[in-house]
């Protein structure tokens, strides 16, 4: 007997006209109205057992010992395990293995999961963890970044070494000459703060045990294959008896790009031969996942007396955490984008990750390319003021052409020329002036509950620019595979396209259904729900979906179309005339025959950086977002009220206007959270704020209208000349709110989030 | 509910969607997790369990309630609705529809929490009860202006930021016009 639980997911219909760079309906949408699209929490099976996950309470300490028997004593509890219980290898991680399945001997972060319960109720399996007995002893935290990479006396997170990537960056000529022949210098550090994704949809997931000793796995990921890959050694199964299914995904962001629950519930489910569901309550997610990292970063710029740059540098320290996560790639991005897209004659940047016992980080929306960039657009504001000049003409002069070469010496191609998109930007019309007389105070900041009125509110004009990388980097073939199937329905040709990519939200699926229509011609397209029967997608991230796996779907679509052409001939002696022909015959013409074509989607291959200067083709495509912001700041109170973002951004190719404007509105309403609101505040290695009560997340009140200006340079390597648009908009409307508070305030708020306290000078 | 331990158990009686729903449950069940789990409704979400984000918005007898923090005990009686009672039979309620046309969710896990919070709204409208933004507090109905809408949407988080479309949709089925 094979179970399946209810609420899994189904194949979504789209049998709506609309092909590529039309705005057409989610064939999720209805399921997603309705409450009936199946998310990865609502996954149920009758006689299933919860699972849950004790947790350190502290950031940094040896476990003398585990006694669990108090637990499984406890009624109503079938397993309890612990790293002893781990069946096959115990270590997991991205990129290195580093973080054990559970705690063996040490815990490295607060909230590191040491042991697992299953019980028949989600509070029961609660209450016998409780009861599990460790005996912590308790060690100092090792919390400063700096200090963990530079002093020598620095104990270490891991034995190999506190320093899990040092990639500099050298171009063009001596930074010290340059220096000197500078008539202007500016210097300044930088603080971001731990950013979270906070996915409104908590981790979760449901593992079924098989009759083959394998099991299945429902779990809302980004990226199913790389999940298999780690989880499979892990429970000691070869690849194929680990059958994993997409469950619906309450938001990603990079946030799930990592394990979270589903080896535990996994060897839960072989332990006890039921199916285990786990579901992280708000609080538990904050622990769950890795979170953006938080970053000091060190700059000095030099100019000349008529605004050009004449020397950047940097040293960028990204705090890692406990675990690698995807530390060495957002270290690259950093690097590799940290000083944007200037043209800057002579650059050194040192960007550092380092392991502390603070929550470990890895991957979130704009992936180390959005710390870099608060950092290097203040200074470009500095820079500016020091020398007089308007911050968008001293951008342009500095802008980096298309033919010319970032700090990595990867010359730009085929995209928007930065100096146009900051014409274009600037030349926006801007918001009506704020009525300074009506007193009205639903126009203030704070609006009803300012105490003011309004003598302390000043407006601000922000401008912010950011490069990011789409597709992975540094040598990275990540594919994408896609298989397209050809088939006569009910007398009508249907399309089933089936891959594992992971659809986060993104509108991936629309997307997929669109490039199956407008490459074969038909109607009616279904999407098979993603699973690991076909190969791998890879990450639903780095913005790179519609790139990759919209590359595949239109590879294989292609094979498909050939076949369909060659079966005309065949059929009807003549080749057909047109598509549309082709498809009209295709009832007689296939019959009852299938056509079925699986293909694999490669980009162009990349460099790794040269592990001392950085030089590298690394990056496979580049994406510029530029924003400005308009703000009012009660300084007195240190209220911000956003009155209007403006973004031009260049995509090469609009696929979906609709979709497209969401990912522009998502990723600068997060930039928005990172200016303003959202940080995790850590104390010796401790989280303060593990909820939505204090960890601020911005509301439809916070976010502001939008005006967008959406540019197509197509890019020839791409499919459709498409350029990843996702993340863009999450770099530069942090620094953009920012500089516009500058603005408005006169300080010089080097750090993000802004509070009110730094505006009001309370702190 | 530790075994041995008084867990108090009591029939609760709801109408939810229309249908006279009973089940004994633990008195501490809260509303959201009796829908989600004993009612197999799993429509409503659970982002937080603490008030915070909107996501298991619902109906209670025609007021927006956030469904975790409400003890299913203490509704005895109540006329529930969730997102799966807001279509008439196979007819989308004119939210729904918006929602979809102006593509007002991405991952759409916040959305019934948005569609119940945004039915309230309508109703809370009609009958001309005011916000903080109301200019007019003497008026029969009130306008679903932009302000408004953002006001009385603000308890409902959209972790994706799609809130330009869910004022759209708002304003469309308000009949306010389809300006983004
Ligand atoms: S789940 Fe109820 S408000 Fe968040
Ligand atoms: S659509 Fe994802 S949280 Fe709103």
């Amino acid at each position: 007997m094979t179970m399946t639980p209810a609420k899994v997911p189904r194949e979504l219909d789209s049998p709506l006209d609309g092909g590529v760079g039309e705005s057409r309906r989610r064939p999720d949408g209805t399921l997603k109205v309705t409450g009936e699209f199946a998310y990865s929490s609502d996954l149920w099976l009758e006689g299933m057992l919860w699972g849950v996950t004790l947790r350190s309470p502290h950031p940094r300490a040896r476990i003398r010992s585990i006694d669990v028997s108090e637990a499984l004593a406890h009624p109503g509890v079938e397993a309890v395990l612990t790293h002893e219980d781990v069946p096959g290898f115990k270590f997991y991680g991205l990129e290195h293995k580093d973080q054990p399945v559970l705690a063996i001997d040490q815990v490295r972060y607060q909230g590191e999961p040491v042991a697992l319960v299953a019980a028949d109720h989600p509070e029961v399996a609660r209450r016998a963890a409780a009861k599990i007995k460790v005996d912590y002893e308790v060690l100092t935290p090792i919390t400063d970044a700096r200090r963990a990479a530079f002093d020598p006396d620095c104990e270490k997170v891991h034995e190999d070494g506190n320093v899990v990537r040092h990639q500099p960056v050298i171009f063009g000529g001596d930074v010290a000459e340059a220096r000197a022949g500078a008539d202007v210098i500016v210097s300044e550090t930088f603080e971001v703060g731990i950013q979270d994704q906070a996915f409104l949809g908590p981790e979760s997931g449901l593992a079924v045990p098989g009759e083959d000793g394998g099991v299945d796995l429902y779990v809302a990921t980004q990226w199913m294959h790389s999940d298999l890959w780690q989880i499979a050694p892990c429970l000691g199964l070869p690849e194929e008896k680990v059958r994993m299914t997409m469950a619906g995904v309450g938001g990603a962001f990079g946030g799930r790009e990592d394990l979270s629950m589903q080896i535990h519930a996994a060897m839960l489910a072989m332990r006890t031969g039921k199916p285990v569901k786990i579901v992280y309550n708000r609080e538990e997610s904050f622990f769950g996942h890795v979170h953006r990292h938080p970053a000091r970063m060190r700059y000095e710029y030099g100019a000349t007396r008529d605004g050009k740059l004449v020397f950047a540098e940097a040293e960028i320290i990204l705090d890692g955490g406990a675990y690698a996560s995807s530390t060495p790639n957002v270290v690259g991005n950093a690097a590799s984008l940290g000083v944007g897209p200037y043209k800057i004659p002579s650059i050194r940047v040192d960007a550092y990750g380092v392991y502390t016992n603070n929550p470990p980080c890895g991957a979130m929306r704009g992936f180390g390319a959005v710390q870099a960039c608060f950092a290097y657009e203040s200074m470009m504001d500095r820079m500016a003021a020091a020398l007089g000049l308007d911050p968008v003409t001293f951008r342009q002069i500095n802008a980096a052409h298309p033919g010319d070469a970032l700090a990595t010496g990867q010359v730009l191609e085929h995209m928007a020329p930065l100096a146009e998109m900051l014409g274009r930007l600037k030349a926006m019309p801007m918001p009506p002036e704020r009525d300074a007389a009506g007193h009205d105070l639903r126009e203030l900041p704070g609006g009803v509950s300012n105490t003011t009125h309004g003598e302390g509110v000043r407006r601000g004009v922000g401008y912010g620019v950011g490069i990011k990388n789409i597709c992975f980097s540094e040598g990275f073939d990540d594919y994408s595979t896609a298989r397209v199937r050809l088939s006569i329905i009910g007398g009508e040709p249907t399309v089933l396209v089936h891959t594992s990519a992971a659809e986060v939200g993104q509108g991936l699926v629309t997307l997929k259904a669109q490039i199956a229509r407008s490459e074969l011609g038909v109607r009616r397209v279904t999407i098979a729900p993603a699973d690991n029967q076909v190969g791998s997608a890879g990450s639903s991230s780095a913005s790179r979906q519609s790139y990759m796996t919209g590359g595949a779907v239109k590879v294989a679509c292609e094979a498909v179309r050939e076949r369909m052409f060659k079966l005309f001939e065949e059929r009807l002696g003549r080749p057909p005339a047109s598509l549309a022909e082709a498809v009209e015959h295709l009832p007689e013409v296939l019959g009852d025959e299938v056509i079925d074509e699986t293909r694999e989607f490669h980009h162009h291959r990349t460099e790794r950086m040269d592990p001392v200067t950085g030089q590298a083709n690394s990056h496979t495509q580049l994406a510029i977002c530029v924003h400005r912001a308009v703000v009012d700041v009660d300084v007195e109170l240190g209220l911000v009220k956003v009155v209007e973002l403006a973004a031009v951004q260049d995509v090469g190719k609009i696929m979906n206007p609709l979709s497209l404007e969401g990912q522009i509105h998502g990723g600068t309403a997060q930039g928005l959270g990172l200016a303003l609101m959202e940080e995790i505040v850590v104390a010796d290695g401790k989280v303060r704020n593990p909820s939505f009560t204090d960890y601020l997340i911005p509301t439809i009140l916070d976010m502001p209208p939008m005006r967008l200006d959406i540019l197509e340079y197509a890019d020839p390597r791409a499919p459709y000349g498409l350029r990843g648009a996702g993340e863009p908009p999450t770099l530069s409307s942090t620094p953009a709110i920012v500089a516009a508070i500058r603005d408005a305030s006169g300080l010089a708020l080097t750090r993000v989030p802004v509070r009110p306290e730094h505006i009001a000078g309370s702190s | 509910m530790e075994r041995g331990e008084t867990a108090v158990r009591a029939e609760i009686a709801l109408r939810v969607n229309g249908e006279e729903r009973r089940v004994v449950a633990d008195t501490r069940t809260s509303l959201l997790d009796l829908l989600r789990e004993r009612l197999g409704l799993t429509g409503s979400k659970k982002g937080c369990d603490h008030g915070q984000c909107g996501a298991c918005t619902v109906l209670v007898d025609g007021r927006r309630v956030n469904a975790c923090l409400a003890l299913a005990v203490a509704h005895q009686g109540a006329d529930v609705v969730t997102v799966e009672g807001l279509a008439d039979g196979d007819e989308p309620h004119p939210l729904q529809r918006a929602f979809v046309e102006n593509d007002a969710f991405q991952c759409g896990y916040c959305t019934p929490g948005q569609l119940c919070s945004a039915v309230g709204v309508l109703a809370e409208a009609a009958r001309g009860w005011p916000s903080h933004v109301t200019a007019d507090l003497a008026a029969d109905g009130v306008e679903l202006d932009e302000a408004e809408i953002r006001e009385r949407m603000s308890g409902n988080i959209c972790r994706c930021g799609a809130y330009p479309g869910i004022v759209a949709a708002i304003r469309e089925a308000a009949g306010g016009g389809t300006a983004r």
